[in-house]
């Protein structure tokens, strides 16, 4: 084990933290602010005779308008909130993953390269260009295109693909915490618990993540930002740290000792080998519910200018490539271990491991809200934390499972994939529609409150993916022009369909 | 104090990743490397948050 009985401190170091966290502490001065009227945030119960779409809305009241221009922010915020949103505890797992699969130097570098420029130019050309122009949420603009009875449908698969992630989140921290506790860490091979400190530790840790979720998220989102540049910084400096272990003294040798000792370009047995293409349409599409998806329509709708987008290139380039090639590195020198707290102890000292926990927890913590808000709209009459807590609850179940980490390259893609058809369909309808005489936003139009065109997109697009012969890395691409083709022909049906409606409709409204 | 505030939070991010680097070039040993930065994480959890403004988005 890295953690060596010369730190016995560290127990002592962890609970400090925790205290610290838990106590009115200068440290943690933003903590106080949050009051127990917080719980209450926004929302206020619902009656029983609301429909899902009513309860839905009021979650969303507060961002029902468009932004003002007094409310627009400069390139500096987007630039902190990227950099910052992409540096998270699962860069610790991505970076290994890529080594036990056997990419060679050259595929990652050029890879996450390609990649991540890709993804970039998918926020700066697909993303921000129609948030800048609607200024609305995912959530209104999938409402005037889908009604709201589809988007309900939609932010309940979100809502449960925000619970994996967070368990993901709240595994890669007990990997961290279960390190000076001992804890057997989980392998590679490893897709049930594999001891009873794992399974107790990930509800300790799934407790308190949940328990901060409940208390509302923006404290910690701030929280979040300020960990962020320190973390950035405890990446590179560990990877840089373990170097001379793997034989590297100067920058000159690091290219062959990447090639010889960290992308060997060899799998480990029982690993498919990642070339050039699973690096770039990996590095592309890991995020791509949130550019092709179109889920930053809510937070660029605040930039002035589209080409704010850009500002992504820092979540990427910081996050994406330099934290996920230190990773690798790590695991390279804890020879094959991808469990993070003990690579980031190898790495770091004690810092390692806390920034771990950080990393996890800041991310875990919003993720959980998140997916409360989603769920929100499927429980009736349910208080905002008693939703919270129940999804806290499927989190922490799911995140005592290690193949949710060991799997976690197949997961986020399978992330995007699920919610990237509902990004087509809105690209679709803001873009090409008008072009072809069609109208835009037809179910706000007609007053319709699910849109067949849209369901039938979704729907089709994900099983034909299912049956595509390709890795699930690669559906995504294909994926969106299926979504785009059949939504534009679904569209002229429908509304062809509905004639009439629209025109009594059309009349109404002028 | 906004100053000293912003002074000691980056020396806190100096001590976190410079002495990677001497460690990089066999300067320093792993462990003293270890130990600044820890100083380093504590420096920049005191003094950070008392100057980092609150983002809008």
């Amino acid at each position: 084990m890295f953690y060596s009985s010369d730190h016995k401190g560290f127990p002592f170091f962890i609970s400090l933290i925790i205290f610290l966290a838990a106590i009115d502490s200068p440290l943690f001065y933003w903590f106080k602010k949050i009051h127990p009227s917080f719980l209450l945030v926004k929302i206020m119960p619902s009656e029983k005779t609301q429909s899902i779409a009513d309860r839905l809305d009021q979650l969303y009241e507060f961002d029902r308008e468009t932004v003002a221009e007094s409310k627009l922010q400069s390139i500096g915020n987007f630039i902190g909130m990227y950099a910052g949103e992409h540096v998270a505890g699962t860069e610790f797992v991505i970076g290994p993953l890529f080594v036990v699969h056997g990419v060679s130097a050259r595929d990652l570098f050029l890879g996450l390269v390609a990649g991540n420029i890709l993804a970039v130019l998918s926020w700066a050309f697909l993303c921000a260009p129609l948030a800048v122009r609607t200024r609305l949420t995912l959530y209104w603009q999938l409402r005037k295109i889908c009604g709201p009875y589809l988007t309900a449908a939609y932010s309940i698969v979100n809502a449960i693909m925000f619970c994996f992630l967070a368990g993901a989140m709240i595994a890669v921290s007990a990997t961290a915490v279960g390190l000076p506790l001992g804890m057997p860490m989980p392998g590679l091979a490893d897709m049930l618990p594999n001891s009873v400190s794992w399974v107790l530790i990930v509800f300790v840790v799934g407790l308190a993540v949940t328990s901060l979720a409940i208390l509302g998220f923006e404290k910690f989102a701030e929280f979040s930002k300020i960990c962020s540049p320190w973390m950035f910084l405890v990446f590179v400096a560990a990877g840089l740290a373990v170097l001379p272990q793997l034989g590297c003294n100067s920058f000159g040798d690091f290219w062959k000792v990447a090639n010889e000792k960290i992308w060997t370009g060899v799998p480990l047995a029982g690993k498919t080998k990642f070339t050039f293409w699973h690096i770039m349409f990996f590095a592309w599409f890991c995020n791509m519910a949130m550019h092709i998806g179109m889920a930053d329509l809510s937070i660029l709708r605040y930039a002035r200018k589209w080409y704010y987008g850009f500002a992504s290139a820092f979540g990427m380039f910081f996050g994406h490539f330099v934290a996920w090639i230190c990773s690798g590195i790590l695991c390279a020198a804890a020879s094959g271990s991808v469990a993070p707290g003990p690579i980031s102890y190898l790495g770091a000292g004690v810092a390692g491991p806390v920034c771990v926990v950080l990393a996890g927890w800041t991310t875990a913590n919003p993720t959980l809200y998140r997916a409360g808000l989603g769920f929100q709209v499927a429980t009736p009459n349910w208080k905002r934390w008693k939703v919270t807590l129940v999804a806290g609850l499927v989190t922490t179940l799911a995140a005592c499972f290690p193949a949710l980490v060991m799997k976690l390259l197949e997961f986020v893609a399978l992330y995007g994939l699920i919610l990237m058809p509902m990004g087509a369909v809105i690209f679709a309808d803001f873009w090409i529609l008008p072009r072809l005489g069609l109208k835009k936003n037809f179910a706000e139009l007609t007053g319709a409150s699910f849109s067949w065109a849209a369901g039938i997109s979704w729907i089709v697009t994900l099983c034909v993916c299912l049956f595509l012969h390709l890795e699930i890395f690669f559906k995504g691409l294909p994926g969106w022009f299926i979504a785009v083709i059949l939504y534009v022909l679904l569209s002229a049906w429908e509304q062809g369909r509905k004639k009439n409606k629209l025109a009594f409709a059309e009349a109404t409204n002028a | 104090m906004r100053k000293l505030n912003i002074t000691f939070s980056l020396l806190g991010l100096c001590l976190t990743v410079l002495p990677s680097l001497f460690v990089f070039y066999g300067l320093m040993t792993w462990k003293i490397h270890t130990q600044l930065m820890f100083a380093g994480m504590l420096l920049w959890f005191a003094f950070a948050p008392l100057w980092m403004r609150k983002r809008k988005i």
